[in-house]
């Protein structure tokens, strides 16, 4: 760990009213220097935070995304959680293993992708879920997911369904211990199933009851009405390479809500105020 | 019949809605300047006449919880949102965060006001690396604009907000567990008292709040607790998120008044998957027991559940059909719990140990008479015998399958539960063969 990563490190400390709070994030830093946690890792984490190694090395093996080896460039992690197994996450991990020839917390002889059964990452409503350094990909499916390791494997650009460009992990790890790359604005607002309420709520003029005249009364920022709020969300790229396997998942899911029709009736809460009446 | 009403997810099909432009042009921080305007225990006032209970599984009263913060303490208040959403089938915070992350940081900022908190917290799973980039994207947009940091909007208040990425562990949505965690330590849950409110971060008094229920104090701000109580029962008022997911049609976020029935969301969800019936379900996550068909009509509000022996949980609405094996299901909750466990009370470490045994026999067929038995004696000595819920979450999971569907149990006696219920059948992507754990 050199001198910048140590600056790194008191710049994260910096950031909590006592400076122990940022081992998490520290150790974070540490795998998106070295791929893991090191010992040297340890190490530094522990003179810096005024610690034993025996403390800090308590703290990193109790987390689960804290690696005692170096993970791949793509770290994959198959749902197993009960939901997503049931719905086709334990196929998806047994065509994955058997692909890739490497089995949990393992890693492909190329260094490109190690594996894990990962527990529930909040995405229930898009399962079965894959995630790759961390990021969604969504409803996945055995051949759609060998399509995305081996994407991955050559060295293809690919992209969330939920997300950015899939960075490295290191990459990854840097983000989550603090440290933006500038990729917040890419990817959706949010995925279908996530709409699926708002939209069937439009569809059929429901919504929560209008609020208190005084509610809408409060000064309006200046801003005009842009086109955005009224044109529906386009559905979420389909992982790149995953093509063929999730454009036939899309059509059976296409017997959900339709899209919005566009001249459905603008929300007559209280929100849409006085901007939206001609 | 109860219909939709989205509040909290009413823009997530704007495209910029993550941004603070999307956000301010659908009225986002007018409930801030409000808010600004009006002393802080008039705030927990109205949260408190509100009714709103924490939307993270326990119900309990979120004005109450900020009136439990001493008044002269001498030491700083703090304000965690606990945003480690981990439960099985819980996926509401993380689209909330995705879409429209200025929503929980304007509750922030209201909520750390009402507590007179100078520095807050969100406590976000780090497996969710686009959450995350959203989430410190809205709260640098925030001090840019004016709406953290010092003298917010003139109003002499100071607040600093940091977003905290967990590190892989599902206790850490118990909120003594998340404490330690964010005090850079294992997160393993403390005993209570002293409660979080009186020694909670650093010693100090601490809210910890899950992120729906933060992110609704905006709304409940402009529209006020009449227009909140408007939705829902006097118990149980407001708008939430369910969320459905499994064997529906069409799963997804349906924001309702509480109270809605599962019987009025699968219709909206267009029904359990095609050619197939209704099972069993969870109401809210792994740990809150099972359901069956017979609780289609039971409101889905605390009281409603409660009555129908579950809980509301955290509205995690996974519903199952008729191909899914149960011992499958029961034995795949508890394995996640055995993993999940962190090892500080020997009742749920070890006991969730010997669960998987006995359910990994039962599933392979070659389960013992007395199996059952010893599951359910095994559950009396883990529910209520440690320090925190989690112990209790097994135990739910675990007698409630027996409760309703003992004989599969028993079956396990003899016949493995991928002959009863061929796993293929139940996936809904294509799979080629056979599965078995």
């Amino acid at each position: 760990m050199d001198d910048t990563a140590r600056a790194e490190m008191r710049e994260l400390m910096a950031r909590y009213p006592d400076s122990r709070s940022a081992l998490l994030p520290m150790l974070h830093l540490v795998q998106s220097y070295e791929g893991y946690v090191t010992g040297d890792g340890i190490e530094t984490c522990a003179a810096e935070l005024g610690l034993t190694e025996a403390e800090v090395a308590a703290v990193a093996t109790f987390y689960t995304m804290y690696k005692r080896h170096p993970m791949g460039e793509y770290h994959v992690g198959v749902c197993t959680n009960t939901l997503c197994a049931v719905m086709g996450g334990d196929a998806i991990w047994s065509r994955l293993s058997e692909h890739l020839g490497v089995g949990h917390d393992e890693v492909t002889d190329d260094g490109r992708i190690s594996l894990e059964r990962v527990e529930c990452n909040a995405a229930c409503d898009y399962a079965p879920v894959v995630m790759v350094n961390w990021e969604f990909c969504d409803r996945q499916s055995p051949d759609s997911a060998v399509a995305l390791v081996d994407a991955l494997r050559a060295g293809e650009e690919v992209t969330a369904t939920r997300g950015a460009r899939i960075c490295t992990f290191k990459e990854s790890e840097r983000v989550i211990a603090g440290f933006s790359d500038g990729r917040a604005g890419e990817g959706p607002a949010a995925g279908e199933p996530s709409l699926r309420g708002l939209r069937l709520a439009r569809e059929n003029d429901w919504a929560a009851p209008p609020m208190p005249p005084e509610a809408r009364e409060e000064p309006e920022p200046s801003a005009p009405e842009p086109q955005a709020a009224s044109e529906p969300e386009p559905a979420p790229e389909p992982v790149v390479t995953a093509a063929e396997e999730t454009a036939a998942e899309s059509e059976t899911e296409s017997g959900g809500p339709e899209q919005p029709s566009p001249t459905r009736r603008r929300r007559t809460r209280t929100r849409t105020t006085k901007e939206d009446t001609p | 019949m109860t219909t939709l009403a989205p509040v909290l997810s009413a823009h997530w099909d704007d495209a910029d809605a993550f941004t603070l432009a999307g956000y301010e042009r659908t009225g986002g921080y007018r409930a801030l300047r409000a808010a600004l305007q009006r002393d802080p225990a008039h705030l927990v006032q109205l949260v408190k006449d509100s009714g709103l209970r924490g939307r993270g599984g326990a119900g309990f009263p979120t004005g109450m919880k900020w009136g439990f913060i001493p008044a002269d303490s001498g030491k700083p208040t703090y304000l965690v949102v606990n945003a480690d959403e981990s439960e099985p089938g819980t996926c509401k915070d993380i689209p909330l965060m995705m879409a429209t992350p200025h929503t929980l940081v304007e509750g922030v900022v209201i909520s750390a006001y009402a507590i007179k908190a100078h520095t807050a917290f969100i406590y976000v799973r780090g497996e969710v690396l686009h959450v995350i980039r959203r989430l410190r994207a809205a709260v640098d947009e925030a001090y840019e604009a004016g709406y953290l940091g010092r003298d917010i909007l003139g109003s002499g208040y100071d607040l600093d907000l940091v977003v905290h990425g967990g590190a892989g562990a599902y206790i850490c949505g118990e909120e003594t567990a998340l404490l330690d965690s964010l005090e850079g330590r294992r997160g393993q849950p403390r005993l209570r008292p002293p409660f979080p409110a009186v020694a909670g971060l650093y010693a100090s008094p601490t809210v910890i709040n899950n992120v729906e229920s933060i992110a609704s104090v905006p709304a409940i701000v402009r529209g006020g607790h009449d227009w909140f109580r408007e939705m829902g029962s006097e118990k149980s008022p407001g708008f939430t998120l369910y969320s459905l997911s499994g064997h529906v049609a069409n799963p997804g976020q349906y924001e309702a008044p509480l109270g809605i029935t599962l019987r009025e969301l699968l219709d909206m969800a267009g029904g359990v998957r095609e050619g197939h019936e209704l099972k069993f379900w969870t109401p809210g996550g792994s740990s809150t027991p099972i359901l069956t068909a017979e609780h289609l009509d039971v409101p889905l509000d605390y009281e409603g559940m409660a009555n129908a022996g579950s809980m509301l949980g955290t509205k995690a609405l996974q519903i199952f059909d008729d191909t899914t094996s149960v011992v499958r299901t029961t034995l795949r909750w508890v394995e996640f719990y055995k993993h999940e466990s962190c090892g500080k009370c020997t009742p749920c470490r070890e006991g969730n140990w010997w669960l998987v045994q006995i359910l990994r026999r039962l599933e392979a067929g070659e389960g013992s008479s007395e199996d059952v038995d010893t599951l359910l004696d095994l559950c009396d000595n883990i529910a209520g015998r440690s320090f925190c819920a989690l112990a209790d979450g097994t135990s739910a999971c675990v007698t409630s399958a027996i409760r309703y569907f003992r004989s599969e149990f028993e079956d396990g006696t003899h016949t493995p539960a991928w002959e009863l219920f061929p796993y293929e059948r139940s996936a809904i992507v294509p799979v080629e063969q056979a599965v078995s754990a």
